[in-house]
Parts: C-alpha cells; structure tokens; sequence
C-alpha cells in the first residue's frame, strides 16, 4: 500500500514539474536588458500598493507579474493591497505607511494632485508610455497636464442580474428599484458609486455639485432601501454566484469572473448613463527611489505583461499591443471592451469639492440610519427599564448591607 | 537583588501614553475642531443625530452579552470543576477558534445563514420551508455571541477554578440548597469575573463593524459602520467621525462605571 501511495506521489510531482516547464517555456518574451539592469545587484526594495486581486500572480498558468520583474530588474517587491480609495487615500493622508507605487482610480488621482500628494513623474524614464498606451488615454479628465498618472487598467460599472429569475429585457437601472424583486437586490455600500447610480436613473451627472439634485439622489435611495438585501462590495460575488441575490450593480470585469461560476449571470449597460473608470499607476510624495518607481510602472507597461494582468482581473487593458496578445474571446467581448457608441454614454468620476463629498457622504448615513421606527423607542425603553432595575438592585443591596451591619454591631 | 515594583510598570505606561492617552487627545481634539482647527461644537451636534445607530448598537451588543453570560456561566463552572488535564484540554478547545481569522469565521456564517446557505439547503432538503436566516438582527446577535464568546468564558473560569471545593461543602453542610448555594456563595464569589466578561464582550460588540456589514443587511447599521463610514468614506470626515467615537467612548464608560461599581462592592463583601 505505502509503495502504490508513494509512487503516485512521485508521478503527481514529475507532472506537476512538467506542467511548469510548458507555462515557463510557452511565453518567452525579451525585454530591454539594458533599460531594467540598472538597479542590478543595489538591494532596492519598492513598495507597491494595489487593489486585491488586481496583478497576475502565477496561478492558473498565468505569469507571476512580481517575479518576473524581482527577476529582471534584481530589485526587491514588496507587495501589499488596498480595497477602496478612500481607503487609500486616508492610510496616506496620515502618513503612517510608506510607499513607492500607488494605483488608485481617477477621480482620487485628481484629488491628491490637488492636495500635493503625488510626485511628478518623469516620462522619460517610461518610454513604454509613449510607445505603447494608446493615445485616447493620455492627457485624461483627471490628469489634464499628463503629470503624475499611467494607465493600468480601464472598465466600466454595470448592471448584473441573473437570467433565471429577472426574465425580462433589462435596459436601465430601474431593476434595482423593483419591488418584484424586493429582497433579491444587491447594492454598492460606498457613497460616490450608490450616488452616482442614483444620479444617472433621475438623468444628472454622476459629478453634479447642485444640493437639490444630489437630495433628490438622497431620497429615491432611501425609497430604495426597502428593496434591498444588503449593501455590499466584495461580497457581491458570492452572493451572486450562489444566487442568494439576483440584481447588483458592478464592475464589468467582476462580471466576467463571476460568469465562469455561473452562466445564468448577464451584464448590461443602462440606458440612463454608466461610470467609466481608469485605474492608474502614481508615485506618491516623498518616495525615495523614483527611477525604480518608474522602472516598475514601465514594466507593467510591457504589453506581455499587461497582456498577463489583464488576462488574470478580467479588466480591459489601456494598451492596443496586448491586446493582440490575449485570448481573442476577452478583447471581442462586448462587456470587457464595449464599442465607442455605447462607451459615448459613460461619464468618468471627477473630483467633487469637500463641501459635496461631505453633503454626500452625510445624506448616505441618514439613508443608512433610516427613519426612526417604533423599534427604536421600544430599545430606548427597555434600555432605561434595564438601567433602573441594575440601579433599584443596587440600592436594594446596599440596604440590606448596612441592616446587616448594624445588627452585628 | 530586591526587584523594584515601580519600574516594571513602565514599559507599559510608556506604550499606553503613546497609543491610548495621546491618541484620546487626538480624538478629543478633532471632535471639537472643524477642518480648518477652529474651534466648534457643531460634529457633536451632528453625532447626536446618529442616537438611533448607538441605541441600536446598545440594544444588540446588550442582548449578545447577556446570551453569552446565560450559555459561558454553567459551562465555566462546570469546567472549574473538571481535573487539571481535562481544564487544559478544555481552554485550549474554547481557544482554537480564535486562531482562525476573525473575518473569515463571520464570511463563514454568511455561507452558513444565506437563503441557499448550509442550513436552509438542509431544511428544504428535508421537505421544511427554508427561513429567512441572514440580514436580521439575529444573525448579528449570533455573529456577536460567536465571536466574543470566549471572552466571557475565560475570565469566569480563571475566577471559578478560585472558589474552592470546600466552601461548597460547607455551605451544603450548613443546609444550603442548589439555588442557595448558587446565589449566596457561588454568584458572590464569581462576581468579578461576570463584570470583566461582560465588559470584554460588551465593548467589542458595541462597536463592531465588520459583523453587522456581513450579517445584518440593511436594517442593521450600527455606530461602528457609521464611524467606518466617516473615516473612510468619501470625504474624510476625520473630525464628525471623532465626534461620534467620542460619544460612543462616553456611553461605554458609562456602562463600564456603573459595573465598576458593582463588583467593588461585591469584592468587598467577598473579603468580609
């Protein structure tokens, strides 16, 4: 018996070995030895911050993006990640982190521009930029004078539904206001995406800064609530899948994941309008080693490697070159790279003044809170009846003490 | 060598001064400041707005630590009174869940609770009606009880394994019955382990955030999502968001104080 177990074990080994031979072999790519041997052998360690799930890291024979660059470039990676920019932005606005590269999306890159906490970037030390990432990206909305960002990724933000249970043709983000399906519907938990959908079904700009509309947004999400499951991100996946929910609004790219899981999911782009995206690579103030930085954002720019990453999150690439590296169904796919029309109906995030966002994210609590119900007076009431019957008991005890006392003496 | 009792407090003291005492400045003084550092008192009128989420928060977190108290009591004492080897096999049992990540013991009541989760698969396969299990205040309740259970039961037992064996002869000698025994000696006795238990459940409870965002749906949203919601929502609310902490701090200190008071008394008569 041990000998049958231990030569399975060697053949499940030998094949394993064989299997990595073939994905090591299968993508030989040559890059600029001279460019990435700078920093060769002078115990550089950069610090990137990323959003979770967003590089390929070797699994299903994909190539491990970190490694490959360690290898290339001798320099040290350490890798860590992030879940929401606003996330970011406070883990860097109370500088108790360091970091060398951040990718955070649009409209944080402009804000940060604006409160001085980007490093202006040398584009000379990235000549992927100019030679590779196609020309609609450069100069973008959130960084007009094409100072601190590279394009890493783009997508869009959509509508998810699942064909088993919602039969009907689905255009516009109504769905997620329909009491026939109230239990069934997801919704994002963070303010500026909740809001921005909202916006768009009552026909304003996701970036309006006009309080009525934006009280107007606020009301028909409190109408809203009681349709709703739950207010969620990453769980949106799970649930989903699972079909423990039917409708959400999501990324586009997620969508493709959650599809291979189950194929009864669809994606749509509401009629109404859809957030557009882009995710780019910047350098924060204060980073020491800039021209590894920028060796690194370079790097990701190589279009095997965008092909590779892009391969792996399901997003689409900013890089034409890749495209022709990937798998012919993701780049014809109508949801990962939607045509110039229905692009022609998207509107990017800018950034929103302080007086906004603050408008904003006070109106998402009351939403949260939601109005006060009988349930509320009868907590208050039995948490006062418990504070008087400890403080009665109390008292009580206190009494019966000093009687006790007394007596003895 | 005669070891001098005053310095071994130190270390301590310094990493409290650091990490709790200037931190509490820190809080306190963004509560009453507006974003350019003037003076105002307009955060704590707006977190006085936000009563509803910390009553609801109170409410849940109060019904946790009373169902951990009702389920960690007997068996604390219970477990007192088991040999040597049996309470070191039975702490180390109440232990290991704490060895798996937080977050994902409470993603994994999710799987469990969901409408096509574990339990409702097996209610319907079963011929039942399945049950709306997740995004209720249960499910919260559950999650809290859960994960903070071993915190009420540890310190009941390290003041159960006190109570020797003999005073329960005694008072059995003496004509005391079970809930006699229970109520004059064991409860008194046990006092201070009830009141650090429910304050080690307690105050995590009333500020989680990560269970009530899992398990609670939309009618579930407690002080601490909210306080998620100032610091790292869209507008960096660092001065609202200190308010609200703030009056989240005085409420549990409250709590706390009238404890407090509690088990002094009782540890007083408990050395009488």
């Amino acid at each position: 018996m041990k000998k049958i177990v231990s030569v399975f074990l060697c053949m499940l080994l030998m094949l394993s070995s064989l299997v990595f031979c073939v994905s090591a072999d299968g993508e030989d790519y040559e890059y600029d030895a001279e460019y990435y041997s700078k920093f060769k052998g002078q115990n550089i360690t950069l610090y990137v911050y990323n959003w979770g799930e967003y590089i390929a890291d070797g699994s299903d024979e994909t190539m491990d993006v970190i490694e490959e660059f360690e290898a290339l470039t001798g320099i040290q990676v350490e890798y860590t990640t992030f879940d929401t920019n606003e996330g970011l932005y406070s883990k860097l606005q109370s500088g108790s982190a360091y970091y060398d590269i951040i990718i955070p999306s649009d409209y944080m890159i402009s804000r940060m521009a604006q409160n001085g906490m980007l490093e202006k970037l040398n584009y000379d030390n990235i000549p992927n930029f100019k030679k590779y990432v196609d020309e609609v990206f450069w100069n973008p909305d959130y960084d007009a004078a094409q100072e601190y960002s590279v394009p890493y990724t783009w997508g869009t933000v959509g509508l998810i539904y699942n064909t088993k249970y919602v039969q009907e043709p689905v255009d516009s983000w109504d769905l997620l206001w329909d009491e026939k399906y109230s239990g069934k519907i997801l919704m994002v938990s963070n303010s500026r995406d909740a809001f921005g959908i909202a916006l768009k079904r009552l026909g304003y700009s996701m970036n309006t800064e006009n309080p009525d509309e934006i009280r107007q947004a606020a009301d028909s999400l409190k109408e809203q609530k009681d349709v709703v499951q739950a207010y969620v991100m990453d769980q949106i996946f799970d649930k989903m899948v699972e079909e423990n929910a039917w409708i959400a609004p999501y990324y586009a790219g997620d969508y493709l994941t959650m599809s291979e899981s189950n194929e009864d999911l669809a994606f749509v782009f509401p009629k109404e309008g859809f957030n557009q995206f882009v995710d780019a690579m910047c350098i924060p103030k204060g980073c020491v080693n800039q021209e590894a930085a920028e060796m690194f954002i370079n790097f990701m720019c190589e279009p095997q490697v965008s092909a590779e990453n892009l391969g792996y999150i399901g997003y689409s690439t900013p890089i034409s070159a890749a495209k022709e590296l990937m798998d012919e169904e993701l780049i014809t796919n109508p949801v990962a790279y939607p045509s110039d029309e229905v692009l022609e109906n998207s509107e990017t995030y800018r950034n929103l003044s302080d007086e906004t966002n603050k408008l904003m994210d006070d109106l998402w609590i009351e939403v949260r809170i939601g109005t006060i119900t009988l349930g509320f007076w009868i907590a208050v009431g039995f948490l006062a009846a418990g504070i008087i019957a400890l403080c009665a008991l109390q008292i009580y005890r206190k009494r019966k003490r000093l009687v006790a006392r007394n007596a003895v003496k | 060598m005669k070891l001098n009792a005053k310095w071994t407090s130190y270390p301590y003291i310094i990493w409290m001064i650091l990490f709790t005492i200037i931190p509490l400045f820190l809080i306190g003084y963004f509560a009453f400041t507006d974003a350019e550092g003037s003076f105002t008192v307009s955060n704590m009128e707006q977190a006085v707005k936000y009563i509803p989420a910390l009553v609801k928060s109170i409410s849940l977190a109060a019904i946790a630590t009373v169902l951990c108290l009702v389920l960690a009591y007997p068996f604390a004492f219970a477990m007192s009174r088991l040999s040597f080897e049996r309470q070191k096999m039975m702490s180390m049992l109440i232990m290991l869940p704490m060895w798996m990540n937080f977050l994902l013991r409470t993603y994994a009541w999710q799987a469990i609770l969901e409408d096509n989760g574990v339990v409702n698969t097996l209610l319907t396969g079963i011929g039942l009606s399945s049950v709306k299990l997740i995004n209720t205040s249960g499910a919260v309740v559950l999650g809290m009880v859960y994960n903070y259970i071993p915190f009420m039961i540890l310190p009941l037992y390290s003041v159960m394994t006190k109570i020797d064996k003999s005073v329960l002869e005694a008072a059995s000698d003496l004509g005391a019955g079970f809930f006699s025994t229970l109520y004059r000696v064991i409860l008194p006795l046990s006092m201070p382990g009830i009141v650090s238990g429910t304050t080690m459940v307690f105050v995590p409870a009333v500020s989680t955030f990560v269970i009530s965002g899992m398990l609670g749906g939309v009618n579930n949203y407690l002080i601490g999502d909210l306080i998620e919601t100032q610091f790292l929502g869209n507008s960096y609310d660092l001065n609202c968001g200190s308010a609200t902490s703030l009056l989240l701090m005085v409420v549990v200190l409250v709590t706390m104080a009238i404890f407090n008071h509690f088990s002094d008394e009782d540890a007083e008569e408990a050395l009488v």
